[in-house]
């Protein structure tokens, strides 16, 4: 019988591994805390964001608004850091 | 002064210089090497085995027989194949190989042989990929490891051996680890050398390389928001467009089914991009790909654009580049959705057949979101030709055909709550924004019909989202 030669291939990935971090519970309360909300940019996005903050801000929070300059590409770094530095809770959602 | 002389059997002018190497012999010492059977010459008792090239290809021989003179460790002088004069001067010896002919060819070093320089310079050391390399128990297991490992785009891949990685590297001259950009959605750098490996799992042959690299650089220039159209919820991908004479010099589809299956530079080059998202940027569905429903274009869409009219200005043309250019034009785009249009025997009546397929892009009281490729066919290009039109009339006719009032298309007109700003109903509206239909000619004859590949939504951001067109270098 033909014996099976070792057969080597290179790795196609970039060969990083993300980090995984354990998701930080969620605040019991949000008492004091300030929700970001940020606009992507799409049509009509400023209305719905409009509805969430009123709503939110009717709950006695604070509401920290902000927007990426375009839908089509990600947010820049400013962005993310303002939302990190000022922020207790982002609330993230994806639909058209 | 010393000789070194690489023959083989198979070569006729290696057996002519027999009786030469033994000439030289009996003045100097000589080191024989054969490249495929050290018995050979058997008037001088063999040679040394150099079945493995290792000498061959330290001595970078091209062609046996090489006649090499060293004076100690150094080369001074060398000749291939048998001439006499030229022996004679190397070997600083007269009345070589008296009898034979004064001049006959070498022919080809093993090391020449397809695939042997790879392979060689892979052995040696001097190619050098830096690539993890992962050991799988047997051949039979790799295209399985691969899927394991989530390489794949669902089909199988073909193992990117160091061997086959090699040969796509001998398809550019660009070094492997040149960094060509940062892929999304991770931003990882991407150097020539994983671009190669996954070109290899693609199916590409070295040639398409330099197309593939293009296409890569093409799919990162900021303006095609390669990030965006990955993570759309949209069903668009990247569509690939290859103008030039390097089209017909890989063998790419132009012509009939250029938009379906059954050639390999059409299929394996548009996948060798989608394997780079996936496998370097670490774009993957579920992932940041969030696509309500995808399409089948996003395994592989690229085509080449049948420049065989002399009469038309092929796409990359009328984007600026000079004729005889070979381009990779980059497009946001969709499947593709046929248009039948038999009875127009007008160019006026086509652009405007044509235009009512092309309105239903996106959606049909949408307008300036998607854009669009039309590729025309063979039998509906020879209508336009016909009647004098070309490029610029057909994209006026189609311009003109596809302007629609206001009123017809605002919220809730004809029942229909989809459409534009009712502030707009009292103009006339373009279809599409300026620089975002592209026209191109394609396809098989036979057919009075036309193909629309509707575009990305994003694309109504005129600024951010354009079709991009590139040179191959």
């Amino acid at each position: 019988m033909m014996r099976a030669r070792p057969y080597q291939m290179l790795d196609p990935t970039a060969e990083l591994s993300s980090e995984r971090r354990v998701r930080r519970a969620p605040p019991a309360k949000l008492d004091g805390a300030t929700v970001g909300l940020m606009s992507i940019s799409k049509e009509r996005s400023r209305e719905f964001l409009d509805t969430m903050e009123r709503l939110l801000s009717g709950r006695g929070l604070t509401v920290a608004r902000f927007e990426k300059p375009t839908h089509t590409k990600p947010a820049p770094e400013a962005v993310v850091q303002a939302i990190v530095e000022r922020c207790a809770v982002v609330v993230v959602g994806l639909a058209d | 002064m010393e000789f070194v002389a690489i023959v083989k059997r198979e070569c006729e002018t290696c057996k002519l210089v027999e009786p030469v190497l033994a000439q030289i012999r009996s003045r100097a010492p000589l080191a024989l090497y054969s490249q495929d059977d050290p018995s050979f010459p058997e008037s001088l008792g063999g040679a040394q085995d150099d079945t493995a090239l290792e000498c061959s290809w330290r001595l970078r021989i091209e062609t046996v027989p090489t006649l090499i003179r060293f004076e100690g460790e150094k080369e001074v002088a060398r000749i291939a194949g048998w001439d006499r004069a030229g022996w004679e001067r190397v070997a600083q010896q007269a009345k070589l190989g008296p009898g034979l002919p004064a001049f006959q060819p070498g022919c080809g070093s093993k090391t020449q042989d397809p695939g042997m320089p790879e392979r060689l310079a892979l052995e040696h050391g001097e190619l050098k990929l830096r690539s993890r390399r992962i050991e799988v128990a047997d051949p039979e297991d790799a295209i399985e490891a691969a899927y394991d490992r989530g390489w794949s785009d669902g089909l199988p891949v073909v193992p990117p051996t160091p061997l086959r990685v090699a040969l796509m590297l001998s398809g550019t001259t660009r070094r492997p680890d040149e960094v060509i950009g940062l892929i999304p959605p991770n931003l990882s750098e991407c150097t020539v050398e994983k671009a190669a490996a996954n070109a290899v799992m693609a199916g590409c042959r070295p040639e398409y390389f330099p197309v593939v690299l293009a296409v890569i650089e093409t799919a990162l220039d900021p303006k095609f928001s390669m990030h965006g159209l990955l993570a759309t919820l949209w069903f668009a991908g990247p569509v690939i467009i290859i103008n030039g004479p390097i089209a017909k010099r890989i063998g790419m589809n132009s012509q009939g089914n250029a938009l379906g299956q059954g050639n390999r530079a059409n299929a394996t080059i548009g996948r060798a991009l989608q394997l780079v998202i996936r496998n370097v940027g670490g774009g993957v569905p579920g992932g940041v790909d969030r696509a309500v429903f995808g399409n089948p274009g996003k395994y592989t869409f690229c085509f080449a654009e049948d420049e065989s009219d002399p009469d038309w200005t092929p796409l990359n043309v009328a984007r600026g580049f000079k004729p005889g250019t070979s381009t990779v034009t980059l497009f946001h785009g969709d499947g593709v959705q046929g248009i039948a249009a038999g009875r127009s025997r007008t160019p006026e009546g086509l652009a405007r057949s044509l235009a009512m397929g092309l309105a239903a892009v996106c959606h049909p009281k949408l307008v300036e979101w998607s854009g669009a490729i039309l590729a025309v066919s063979p039998d509906h290009y020879a209508i336009f030709n016909q009647g004098g039109w070309q490029r610029s009339e057909i994209e006026a006719g189609l311009r003109e055909a596809l302007r629609r009032p206001g009123r017809d298309l605002v919220y809730g007109a004809h029942g229909v709550e989809e459409g534009i700003d009712p502030a707009r109903a009292e103009e006339m509206v373009d279809k599409f924004n300026e620089g975002t239909l592209l026209v191109v000619r394609a396809g098989g004859r036979g057919g009075l019909m036309s193909a629309v590949i509707g575009g990305w939504p994003a694309q109504r951001k005129k600024l951010e989202v354009q079709p991009v067109t590139r040179e191959i270098a």
